[in-house]
Formats: structure tokens, C-alpha cells, sequence
């Protein structure tokens, strides 16, 4: 019997945790989170326990699959690969000479193992790449880039040494990241105090030792009296602010209006209370880390809420500081070499981009442009016409408003194709599905992550695929070979991995022994220099040029949030421990612990429409409509219904899934027109929704 | 009592779930039986603060474990030495008993076999030095800590008197875990 450990890199859900797969007689017989690893020391979530779930579910697609009915109708034939991708690369060619390489667009959910994929857009000569982030991340990415000229990820959440840690519907306890988590109860063991500002006690609230349960929609006020706050009774960091905030003036009027007393007219949260927040937070700085936030497609004006975010960071010295939000570090910061790019290999087409990213809108960052503008670009036809699509591990038609819209817009396409693991609404009306191997079954490219100890990590196959599924890098090398990128088609993983390697000083034998390979001698904390901030001043800047250029307010005026009109409610949405999404809803252990979503709503409300907790509700928006079952509570603000996202899945291959619960993206009419030109996301939480008794 | 037991620090567990899952993958179970699982109790305020309590519901392997006596074929042991509690599927017939008998439902039904299925700390994993699945798998320092030693342990643990011992508020809640 052999019995062999295989270090690899969860799948179950975007942060990616390292994991150790134990493997028997080529069968999955353990799975833990990566002893090695700091942070993690073995330890997985409920979704990362799930993976052998997922590994030996059958309701995945199995095989290439060719529709032969009409998109969306759910009539497959069953065929090879090299009949795939032949399908695939005869219409990829042809599109490309009647309508241009640019005509040709993929999506992914983003993440640190892309720059294969994207250097086949390149080789194929297209700019049209992008990613969900557009219904994620993408306001706080803005508003980081806005301030600091550096993007989100240009510090990191130094969690463990944190003396105070804020969440802003961050929801750390729920959308966990197993190291995060790890860590937030390092800090909280050794005081560290947890501040949680949401409009529903999540377990995180239920950790906290101050949690303001605020009015929906009004955190932009409540930030701006924070500001004024600090300003007004000089709590802030002057060394600090002197030496990097640049327009500290500017910000200092634009504040003055935004008092405590203000702010709770807007945000329900008294003045007292606010203040002594405030004094709490002075006295913990620099080590102080107000979370920026995740998803922040929440608000038209989520973007300033995460400006402001960073700005009461900056007051209090945190940026760039350990406990708060220090500078992270990439191979070069430490004199090492990166990861050699694919993309590299190509150069970057001159083409303009069909969301309008970088030349309409050039305040906004190119990398994965903005999923709703590309959407939107295919409906109308303008900039120019866009003839295939490739969903790569995405479904923006769960991930984004208006599905029936969409699915229109797709009916524009000569061609769509599903690259995916699962059963999901865009892989069903798809042309083409290409079943990828779950992450148990196939090897990624070698990835990067920055930090204060920067480390390559890897995905290695633990156990071969159980069915005719194929990982990253073959799917993309057969279609790079069917589209004469051969510069990009590799015969084995390894190969692969030898081209990123080269000249990192770093070989694959070196990944053996704990499956990843740290660059640095333990956490390096640099201090901000001169070079740190990427602004023309190299300073952190209040107003920002670029956004100014472009039309776009650096410190733009509260304007309150619509109230909910009578008898409606506003709907909110998020995460559960133990649901990734959509994608992890018919995993037969996970759909065990949570088969479905009830909605959300305040005792009183309730009470008024007759509901009780158990009883069945109707919640309806627009054209749309769900029976769901209501969860009465106390614990949530009375403008509010919330319900946890991903349900509602209308595929009858998907047996558990289907039918349980409902999908809030389809509650909201007109959603992809609702954005913010400032930040670039849509605005999820723009809804107002009737509930009554069913 | 077994010399091993598990104990929850309340305080870090966020019911994340992770003991459940990991539990049933190792023991490659379908959907139904839960040998083990977190009680939550609904948020309560507590001044300006929601507290909600995550009771983690293991087999407590009892000193004096009700279902051992309750098996009429033997096949609900007490191993010697350690004192875990365990069904040898070889000698279950499948009758139940022993989930009548215990307080606790800790024995739990597995459909597929159409046997019981209980926790049994993970008893190869602890032979060869190692956590229990829970354990191991919970995004540490949130899983229940695994001490060994005889007997050495919490006086505070529910199990220490066996299952008469007067905590059995918790015990109805097993079945309204799952949402």
C-alpha cells in the first residue's frame, strides 16, 4: 500500500489556502490544510473538508460537451477532446479573421494562477480579458489606486500583531480565509479589540467587543464623521500625516460639515458613541487595521466608503505599518527575481479595450477591466462587435444582475464556451463546456504571492482526474497549438513550470518539502519611502488627478441613501462559512449543511406582515419572484432583508441544488445599469424587494 | 472516561462547520449521520453585543458509557487501555438500541450500511500519533484541543460524571443544529 503526501493548493473557493492531500493507493484519503504553512498549521474550512465531495461528485460535467440544441435548452453530445478544441479553435480562427482578435473575449474569477490564460488572449491578440471583480473588489481596488497610485494588494492585513481591527461589512468569521481567521483570534487573545460596522450581526459581530449595527447604507457618513473626528480633536498621527498625506487641507474642510451629532441622523449610531470609538482607535495607532473591504459592490457610493476606509488608515499611520496595513513585499522588493511571465511572451495589444476601460474610462485600471461595461459592449455592439466568449471558471450569470439580459447579450456570440468544474447557469447555455479537473486532479501554473514574506506556491496533482477532464495548462496549450501559439503549448507540467522558474534561482525539486518556497528570512516590515506611493507627488493623494481627469469627485459630498419605499425592504446579500457561492451549493456534504437561504428580517418587520420564524415568504422585485423561508431576528437592521447568495439554482442536472432557496442576482431589475462611474462596480445593494406571507 | 477527550474553546469557535465536514469525509459518510457537531444557540444581546454560543457535540465516551450497556451483541465497546468508544460495524446488527440509550445522540444512523456510526476519535489517526480529523482540520486555535493523558484533564467537561451528570440542555439541541 503506498501512501504518499502531496502539498497543493485548495479550490473550493478564491483565497486559494495551501493544503495537504493524503493520497492512498491513488485515492484522496485525507485532506488538511498545510502544516507548513504559517497561519494555517493543518487547519481547512468546512469547503476545504468538502473537496473529496466535489472530487467523487458525478453531477459535474464528465466529458467535452457540444450543444446540439438550442443555448440553454440542455441538449449535449458528448465528444472528445480533439473534437473540442478543434470546435473551439476552427471558430476561434474564423472569428478572428472575419471580425479581428478583438472580438474574442475571456472571462475568470481572477486570482494568482491567470497569467497562462491571459497569455493566450495576448498571443491571440485581444485586450478583451477581465474578470468578476466588477461585482467584487473592484471599488476597493479603485479606491486604493486612487490614494496610494498602488492597488489593493499592495499591503497586506498584518491581522496577528493588530491592536484593533475594524470590519466594515468585511465579513471575516463567515467569507473566511483560513489564515485570516487564524489569526484575527491570534490578535484577539492578546486584546486585541474587534470593531464590526454592519447592518446585520454576523459571527463576526458575534466576536466583536463594539458593533455599531448601522443604518443600510449610510457607512460613507459614518466614515466621514470618523474623519472629522480625528481632525477636530487632532487625533491623528501629524508626523505621519505631514510627511504622506498630501491635500491633508482639502480633507480637512471637505469634513468640517460631518460631525458625530450629523452622522447620527444618517447612521443611527449615537455621537457618544462614535467618539469614544474614535478615542479607542487613536490609542491603538499605528496598529490599528480598518479592513478596506471585499466585496464592496454594494453601494453607489461603496467607493468612497473604501477611500475613506484607507484615509482614516493613512490618519492613523497604519499604512505601511505592522499590526495595520503594512507594505507588502514582491520578489524584487526582497532582491529576488519573479516568476517569469507568459504574458511576456506577447506584446500587449494595441487594440482598445471593449469596455471602454482605459480610454473612456482612463481612471480606471486595465488588467481585468470591468465584466458589466464588456457585457454591455456585446448587447449594443459598440465599441465593436464581440463574437466569442470564453467563461473561464466564471458564471457571470450568477454573479451578475439581470441573467435574462445577459443571456441575450450571449445570443449575440458566434461563440461561448464554459471552461468549469461544475454545473453552472453559463456552462448550461453555453456552446461548449470543457469539464476542468477539480483542483484535487490537476497541477496550476506556479503562482506568487506578495507579502512580508513573499513565496511561490503550487498546485500539484494529488490524485488523476476520474473523469475526461483536463487541467489549465492542457486546455490552453490544445487550444494555443490549434491557434499557432506554439510558444505557449507545453507537453507536461513540468516543462511549464521550468519556463516560470528561469532565473528565479528557485527549482521544482525545491517545492518537495512543504509545497511552497519563501523568498525572504521571515516577515520583512518596510518603513514608506519615497518610492512607495506610485502618485506623481509619491505622496498618498487626498484628490486624485487621474480621477479629477476624468470627471470623478476625490471627496464627493454624502448624499443620503434612498430609504426603503414603504412596504419594501432593501436587500443585502453575503457569505456563510459553508457555501463558496453558487459553486459549492450542490456539493452533496456542503448542500447537507446548508441546503438552501432564508431571508433575513427584523422581528418587528416581520411581525407586521404576519411572519413568523420557519414560515414561507414571497420576495419579490420587478419580474421576478421566490419562495424562501424567513429567519426572524432581532440581529439585523429593520430597512433591511438579507440573504446569503448562490441559491436558486434552476438546473434539473444539478438534483440537490435544484430549486432550494432563492437567487437574490435576479432581484434586482436594471442591476447592470446601476454602477458607479467613480469605482467602477455594480451596486448590489441598490434593491428594494416586497416580502409578504406564501 | 477515555484518557483522550476533546475540548472546545467556546470563546474562538465561530460554528464554521469544518469539525462536521472533516468528520464525515474521513468516515466517508453520506448525508445524514453526524458522529459529530456544533450546537448553535441563536444570537442573544448581551448589553450592546450579540453573542451567539457554538456547543461542540462530540461522543464524550463516557466513564460509564449507556450505550455499551445497551448493545446486546457486543458490538458497542469500551476499548481498554484508552477507554474510547467504539462500534465494531462486524458485530452491529443495526437495532438501534444504543441510539435510545444514549443521551446525547452521539451514535448516529448510517443509512448506506444501515448500521451505527459513531465517534471514535479518530482512534487509527490517535494510534499513529495524530489529531482526530476535527481537530486537525479546524482553523486553528478554534478546534477543540486535543489533550492526551489519564484522566488528567478539564473537571468542567460535561462527560466527566458519564451521562447522567446534569448537562443535558444541550443535548436536545443535536437535532436543530442543522440549518
Amino acid at each position: 500500500m503506498s501512501k504518499d503526501q502531496v502539498y497543493s493548493i485548495c479550490g473550493m473557493c478564491t483565497v486559494r489556502c495551501p493544503i495537504m492531500v493524503e493520497v492512498e493507493n491513488g485515492e484522496v484519503s485525507f485532506l488538511q490544510g498545510n502544516p507548513h504553512a504559517s497561519g494555517i498549521e493543518g487547519s481547512i474550512c468546512a469547503r476545504g473538508a468538502a473537496g473529496l465531495a466535489l472530487l467523487k461528485d458525478k453531477e459535474r460535467p464528465q466529458t467535452p460537451l457540444i450543444r446540439t440544441g438550442s443555448r440553454g435548452e440542455g441538449k449535449w453530445r458528448s465528444v472528445s477532446w480533439d473534437e473540442a478544441l478543434d470546435y473551439i479553435a476552427d471558430k476561434l480562427n474564423s472569428i478572428r479573421e472575419e471580425h479581428g482578435a478583438r472580438s474574442i473575449m475571456l472571462s475568470d474569477r481572477g486570482g494568482p494562477f491567470r497569467d497562462y490564460r491571459r497569455a493566450f488572449l495576448r498571443g491571440l491578440g485581444t485586450p478583451n480579458y477581465f474578470n468578476h471583480d466588477s461585482s467584487c473588489a473592484r471599488n476597493v481596488q479603485h479606491a486604493a489606486l486612487s490614494l496610494f497610485g498602488f492597488g489593493r494588494k499592495g499591503v497586506s492585513y498584518d491581522l496577528k500583531s493588530s491592536r484593533h481591527v475594524v470590519l466594515q461589512t468585511r465579513n471575516l468569521f463567515e467569507a473566511i480565509n483560513v489564515k485570516e481567521v487564524n489569526e484575527m483570534m491570534t490578535a484577539l487573545d492578546q486584546g486585541c479589540k474587534l470593531t464590526v460596522i454592519d447592518i446585520r450581526a454576523t459571527v463576526s459581530a458575534n466576536k466583536a467587543s463594539r458593533y455599531f449595527q448601522i443604518r443600510p447604507g449610510s457607512d460613507y457618513a459614518f466614515n466621514l464623521a470618523v474623519i472629522n473626528e480625528l481632525l477636530s480633536k487632532e487625533l491623528y498621527d501629524k508626523t505621519y500625516a505631514r510627511r504622506w498625506i498630501k491635500g491633508f487641507e482639502a480633507l480637512e474642510k471637505f469634513v468640517e460639515p460631518y460631525t458625530p451629532e450629523w452622522a447620527e441622523e444618517e447612521t443611527g449610531v449615537p455621537a457618544q458613541e462614535l467618539r469614544s470609538f474614535v478615542q479607542e482607535l487613536s490609542a491603538a495607532r499605528p496598529s490599528v487595521l480598518w479592513h478596506p473591504g471585499w466585496n464592496m459592490s454594494r453601494y453607489s457610493d461603496s467607493f468612497y466608503v473604501s477611500r475613506t476606509i484607507y484615509i482614516i488608515n493613512a490618519l492613523l499611520g497604519s499604512v505601511g505599518a505592522k499590526g495595520g496595513l503594512p507594505l507588502v513585499n514582491k520578489p524584487g522588493d526582497v532582491c529576488r527575481k519573479g516568476l517569469k511571465s507568459f504574458m511576456d511572451l506577447y506584446p500587449k495589444p494595441k487594440e482598445k479595450r471593449a469596455d471602454g476601460v482605459g480610454w473612456k474610462y482612463p481612471h480606471f485600471e486595465e488588467g481585468p477591466g470591468l465584466g458589466h461595461l464588456a457585457f454591455k459592449a456585446l448587447e449594443t455592439g459598440e465599441p465593436y462587435p464581440l463574437k466569442a466568449y470564453i467563461a473561464y471558471r466564471h458564471d457571470p450569470l450568477m454573479a451578475y444582475p439581470e441573467p435574462e439580459r445577459l443571456q441575450k447579450a450571449f445570443d449575440m456570440l458566434d461563440l461561448l464556451v464554459s471552461v468549469t468544474f461544475s454545473w453552472s447557469d453559463t456552462a448550461w447555455y453555453s456552446d461548449v463546456v470543457l469539464p476542468l479537473s477539480t483542483y484535487l486532479e490537476r497541477e496550476s501554473i506556479i503562482a506568487c504571492k506578495n507579502g512580508l514574506n513573499p513565496y511561490f506556491f503550487l498546485r500539484r496533482r494529488a490524485v488523476e482526474p476520474r473523469f475526461d477532464s483536463r487541467a489549465d495548462w492542457e486546455i490552453i496549450s490544445g487550444l494555443a497549438k490549434r491557434t499557432g501559439l506554439s510558444e505557449l503549448a507545453y507537453e507536461s507540467a513540468e516543462e511549464m513550470w521550468e519556463f516560470q522558474l528561469h532565473d528565479t534561482g528557485v527549482s521544482i525539486d525545491d517545492f518537495r518539502t512543504t509545497g511552497m518556497v519563501h523568498l525572504a528570512d521571515g516577515p520583512q516590515y518596510r518603513e514608506p519611502d519615497e518610492k512607495t506611493f506610485k502618485t506623481p507627488s509619491g505622496k498618498i493623494e487626498i484628490i486624485s488627478d487621474k480621477w479629477r481627469q476624468a470627471g470623478q469627485l476625490s471627496l464627493k459630498p454624502f448624499e443620503p441613501r434612498e430609504r426603503p419605499p414603504q412596504g419594501r425592504y432593501r436587500l443585502t446579500f453575503g457569505r456563510c462559512g459553508v457555501h463558496t457561492q453558487g459553486h459549492t451549493v450542490n456539493n452533496p456534504m456542503l448542500y447537507e449543511q446548508m441546503p438552501e437561504n432564508v431571508l433575513w428580517m427584523h422581528t418587528a418587520e416581520a411581525y407586521k406582515l404576519g411572519l413568523r420564524d420557519g414560515d414561507w415568504a414571497e420576495v419579490s422585485n420587478g419580474q421576478h419572484s421566490g419562495r424562501i423561508k424567513v429567519k426572524v431576528t432581532d440581529m439585523i437592521h429593520p430597512e433591511a432583508v438579507f440573504m446569503v447568495h448562490g441559491f436558486g439554482h434552476t438546473l434539473p442536472i444539478e438534483t440537490r441544488a435544484y430549486g432550494k432557496g432563492v437567487a437574490d442576482h435576479k432581484l434586482m431589475p436594471n442591476g447592470l445599469d446601476i454602477w458607479d462611474p467613480a469605482g467602477g462596480a455594480v451596486a448590489l445593494q441598490e434593491h428594494f424587494v416586497s416580502v409578504r406571507k406564501a | 472516561m477515555s484518557r483522550y477527550y476533546l475540548f472546545q474553546d467556546q470563546k474562538k469557535c465561530i460554528g464554521c462547520k469544518a469539525c462536521e465536514v472533516a468528520c464525515k469525509t474521513r468516515k466517508r459518510l453520506q448525508q445524514g449521520p453526524k458522529p459529530c457537531c456544533v450546537v448553535t444557540v441563536e444570537p442573544k444581546w448581551v448589553g450592546a453585543l450579540p453573542k451567539t454560543a457554538f456547543t461542540f457535540m462530540p461522543c464524550f465516551h463516557c466513564e460509564n458509557p449507556w450505550c455499551v450497556a445497551a448493545c446486546p451483541t457486543g458490538a458497542m465497546q469500551k476499548r481498554p487501555g484508552d477507554g474510547i468508544v467504539l462500534v465494531d460495524h462486524s458485530l452491529c446488527v443495526g437495532c438501534k438500541t444504543c441510539m435510545s440509550a444514549c443521551p446525547w445522540g452521539a451514535p448516529q444512523w448510517n443509512q448506506e450500511l444501515g448500521k451505527v456510526v459513531k465517534c471514535d476519535l479518530c482512534m487509527d489517526r490517535v494510534d499513529q500519533g495524530l489529531k482526530p480529523a476535527c481537530a486537525t482540520n479546524l482553523p486553528h486555535p478554534l478546534h477543540p484541543l486535543w489533550h492526551s493523558g489519564r484522566n488528567s484533564g478539564d473537571q468542567a467537561h460535561p462527560a466527566r460524571q458519564g451521562p447522567g451528570s446534569g448537562v443535558g440542555g444541550t443535548a436536545a439541541g443535536r437535532e436543530k443544529s442543522v440549518q
